[in-house]
Order: C-alpha cells, then structure tokens, then sequence
C-alpha cells in the first residue's frame, strides 16, 4: 500500500482510488456530521412534532403558531425577542464604538506600551461568563458598596442604584457586563485593520493635507468597514445564541420579572424544564429553530448583501 | 516647535484614555483576587485595599478546599479540554490535508459543508444531542463533552489550517513522494511539522470557549463526578452566596488557570487573530 504518486494532477483519472483521501478526510467528517449537523437537522424536524392525546404525531407548522399565538406562550417568546433585540443594540452601540476608538489609540505610531495595554484590555474575553457574571454582581451588589463608593469618588452617588435587581434597568446592565467582557474582540480585529492599511495611502492622505481627525473618518474609517462588519456578524451570531451570561447573574428564570429573558434563557427553561415548569422537548426544538432561522437570517445577510457591496469600496 | 508640542499633548491623551481603560479592564479582577486574601471583615470595611499582614486570611480558600471537589472538577476540565484540543488538531489537520492537498469530486462542496459550523452555533442542535447522548448511555461521561466539543472545534480549525496547508511549498512534497514517502508519511513528517505555528493558534481559540462552556456541561454531564470547573464553580457558588470569602477564593481559583495560561500564550494568540482574521 504505497501509491507512487510521483506525476501529480496528471493522470488523475487513470490513477487508482486513492484511499488516503478518505482515510483523511473521515474522522473529521464522521464526528462533525454525527455530533454536529444531524442533532441539527433532528432539532429541526422536531420542531414540526409534538404530542396530542399522549401520541407523538406531526403537527406541521402548530408548534410555531401556539409559540408565536398561544397566550401562555407568545407573551414569553416576543419578551425573549425584544429583550434580545434590545441586548443585540446595545452591543452594536456601546462595543463597536469604545472598540473602534481604542484600537485607534493603540495604532498610534511608536506609541510606547502599547503590548501591555493591548493585552490588559483583551483579558476579559478570556474570563468564562461565570466569573464575569460573579464578579460584576459583587460589585454592583449594595451589600458591598464598591461600586457606590467608586462612585461617590467622582460625586455620582445619587445616581447609583441596585441596577440588576431593577426590571428597567437590569437588561442594560446585563448588556453592559457583555460589552466590558467582549470589548477585545472588536478592538483586536479593528486594530488588525487599522495596521492594514498600507503606508501609500495615509502617507498620500498627508499630502494632500488631510491628517488626524479628518483622516481618520475620510480614509481610514472606510477601510475598516469590513472588520467592522465582521465584529457585527460575530456579535449577532453571539447574542442571539448567548446564554451563560444571564443564567450566571440573573438564574434560569431570567429576573427580574423576565426583564433579561432572553431566547437562550427561554430555551433552557422550555427543554429542561425549571421549577414548577416541565421540559417541552417539542416546544424547545421549536424555539432552538426559530433562533437557528435569525442566525441564518442574519448570516446570510451578511454574506450575500453587506460583505458584497463592501468590497466595492475596496482597493 | 508647536508641532511637537501638540503630538506630545496628543500622545498624552491617548496614554490617559488607555490607562482608563485598562484600569476598567482590570479593576474587576485585581478586586476579586485581592479580596480573596482578605478576613471577612476587611473584604467589607475595606474593598479596595490589598491585603495586609493584620487583614490577610486564607479562611476563603480554606473553605473552598474542604466544600467542593474543586481539584476533582479541575481535573474534569483539564481532561475534556485537552482530549478535545488533541482531537480537533488530528482530525482538523488531517481533514485540512486532504482538502487542501488533493483534487477530487466534491472537494469545494465538502469545504463549504465543513465551514458551515463556523457561522452556526452546535448548540441550536441541544435537543437531539441531548436525546443522542441519552441513547448511547454518555450522558454524565466527559466522553460526551468531548465528542461535542471536538464537533464544535472541526470547522474553524479545518479552516485556518486548510489556508496555512496551502502555503506548504509544492517542491518540498513532490521531493517526499519522489523519494518514495507514503502520503500519510508526508503528512504527518513534512507538512504537520511546518505549520505547527497555526496549530498554536487553533489550540488557543479551541481552548478559551472549551475551558469557559457552561451549556454543555449543565445539560450532558451535570453529575458530581463529571462537573468541569465552570460548572462547579457556578454550583458552588450559587450555594455559598453569602460566604462572601468562599465566593470570591472560588472565583480567584477559577482565574488563575485562565491568567497563568494567558501569560503563556498572549503573544501567540494575540498574533493568530491581527493575522488571521483581516484579509
């Protein structure tokens, strides 16, 4: 069993099968197809069955309209949604900007510490939620008092108040958490871009006498726009799949008052069941499909419209 | 003269916005580890200080040690993520070989099939993996960890390492097989020792969300003897929710492996995602 395959791409047709291809290719193919796509497709089609007078028949499309009509159910999935929705803005709003501006600063030429800095700030990404989370109810918590005292420091002591515990402030909070864990993502992957961009072209913009804040929002901002889209993608994908985060801080039934339910909380509750409410295998495939067509829905706006009509800005 | 007064100024700016920055960065953690040292009392009447000779307690720890079997779920951890990583570098190397090296039917079509798990999270499948595990009798085994995690890790790594494969020089390959190397010989001793650089890469961005899952380990294997130490601490914890030193040692010894193996690998993985990802 040696193939002597000296003349490569040749003779490739009259060349026995070459049975390394598949050895190769199996192991990866089998795990990923068994362990990964399949339960896919399973959880897809069981979201088309549920059962009726105690037999396991298929329903069509009922499992989705008891979940998006069905009083008991509707009112928890549009919270889920929104708060997700909001949880998603949030992140595109507060992360991509601090993102953008810090890897600005670090891509100052010759700027002394920058590996530190760079380092320090990327830490939290590396942090698993649980601690993330812990951590941050510590601080938040007015058992403590950090962070009141942080803040009587700098004479904002009346604004305080017991953020998570409070249905409408507990989902930015939540959200924020996120935004200090994740911040490194964008600005690791901007700073990339920003060292990108070639010399010619700052050094043409000087030139031209454009420089410092002008420069940044006429040539460079443009050129980043593609890792920008990509930190959006990611953060998308992300969010409307996050889980550890809430369970950690707020616990599965997403308090206070399900103010940061989100569709991962809500999934977790339905499959498993919580408490008093018993595990819906059905219902629970039903709502891991509704999140798997927004991900693909925003997966592939990504891919076929954003990213398209990008690279016509392109050098 | 002015000018460079003002770029001195500007340096300036950008220090301070940095070191504000890192200090929020910081502040959390250096909190948690600091407090962690210190007696009940002074984690309260004094949060921000470091621990002193008269404030300096170990009771946290102490704790910790004789509650949970926090060395038994760090072994968990250890085992299923280091299985995983080993499992998803053969397997994704060799996957990457083949799609990379030879021309066959189907090569694009089984790329873009592979690379479909990038973009979609494995945990939308939970339900029928769940019922799978149950099937086969791994619910409760870090053996259903690891066959999730390494599934979860194929794509990305199949990925990266297919682009890096495709930069082993042709020549070097051609020479092998013309000296009569076996193609799993070429594999394995010419092209796996050159791109051992963006292995280093893959195991770092295969570790981090392996090390960090609670999902998993919450849903397939949440029994005592199997719990990782992101599922033991986020129990424990739970449970000791008012003996504060216990929460914040339990936490500390939930960093320190994350830290102690960052400080190893920063540079390598901070140099995988400026070069990887923007092209």
């Amino acid at each position: 069993m040696n193939p002597r395959e000296t003349m490569m791409d040749v003779s490739e047709l009259k060349r026995p099968r070459r049975w390394h291809i598949l050895v190769f290719l199996t192991p990866a193919l089998l795990i990923y197809t068994a362990v990964m796509i399949l339960p896919l497709i399973e959880t897809l089609r069981q979201s088309f069955f549920n059962t009726v007078d105690g037999e396991y028949t298929f329903v069509g499309l009922g499992n989705f309209s008891v979940l998006f009509g069905d009083p008991r159910w509707a009112s928890d999935f549009w919270n889920a949604l929104r708060n997700n929705v909001v949880f998603f803005l949030i992140h595109m709003a507060v992360q991509n900007p601090i993102g953008i501006a810090l890897a600005a600063m670090l891509s100052v030429p010759k700027l002394r510490f920058s590996t530190f800095y760079r380092t320090a700030i990327f830490l939290p990404t590396l942090l698993s939620f649980v601690i993330v989370g812990f951590i941050w109810k510590l601080i938040l918590s007015p058992i403590w008092g950090v962070a009141p005292y942080l803040m009587d420091l700098v004479g904002l002591k009346w604004l305080f108040a017991p953020w998570l515990g409070r249905p409408d402030s507990a989902l930015i909070a939540v959200s924020l958490i996120s935004v200090w864990q994740y911040i490194g993502i964008p600005m690791m992957l901007i700073y990339a871009a920003l060292l990108n961009i070639p010399d010619e072209v700052i050094e043409a913009a000087e030139l031209d006498g454009i420089t410092g804040w002008s420069q940044f929002w006429k040539i460079k901002l443009p050129l980043i726009l593609p890792a920008i889209g990509i930190v959006s993608i990611l953060t998308f994908v992300g969010n409307f799949n996050a889980f550890d985060l809430i369970y950690t801080v707020q616990g599965a039934l997403a308090g206070p008052d399900g103010s940061t339910d989100i569709l991962g909380t809500l999934l977790y509750r339905t499959f498993f069941g919580f408490q008093l409410q018993l595990g819906d295998r059905s219902m629970g495939a039903t709502i891991a499909t509704v999140m798997f067509l927004i991900i693909l829905a925003g997966v592939s706006l990504y891919l076929f419209v954003i990213q398209r009509r990008m690279r016509r800005y392109q050098f | 003269m002015s000018k460079a007064r003002t770029s001195l100024a500007r340096t300036g700016a950008v220090h301070f916005a940095l070191i504000a920055y890192t200090l929020v960065a910081l502040f959390p953690v250096f909190l948690t580890i600091a407090n962690s040292f210190k007696s009940r009392n002074a984690i309260f009447r004094e949060p921000l200080a470091v621990p002193t000779p008269e404030t300096f307690s170990l009771i946290g720890y102490e704790t910790v040690l004789k509650q949970g079997d926090f060395i038994g779920y760090f072994q968990n951890s250890v085992i299923v993520t280091v299985v995983s990583i080993a499992l998803v570098l053969l397997f994704g190397a060799m996957a990457a070989f083949a799609l990379s090296e030879y021309r066959f039917r189907g090569n694009t079509l089984m790329g873009l099939y592979l690379a479909l798990g990038i973009m979609i999270p494995i945990r939308l499948g939970t339900v029928a993996i769940l019922q799978g595990m149950v099937a086969t009798n791994l619910v409760n085994t870090l053996t259903a960890l690891i066959l999730v995690y390494t599934a979860q890790g194929l794509p990305l790594a199949v990925f990266i390492l297919s682009e890096f494969m495709r930069t082993v020089s042709d020549d070097l390959k051609n020479a092998g097989r013309i000296d009569g190397l076996s193609e799993y010989a070429i594999f394995f001793r010419l092209v796996l020792p050159l791109v051992r650089p963006a292995m280093a890469t893959v195991a770092v961005f295969t570790m981090i969300p392996i090390w960090n899952d609670l999902w998993f380990p919450l849903i397939l294997a949440p029994a005592e003897p199997t719990k990782t130490i992101t599922l033991g601490s986020q129990i424990f914890i739970g449970q000791f929710v008012t003996n504060w030193n216990a929460v914040l040692s339990a936490l500390s010894l939930a960093i320190f492996p994350v830290l102690i193996l960052y400080v190893i690998f920063s540079r390598q993985l901070i140099r995988g995602i400026t070069a990887g990802a923007v092209k």
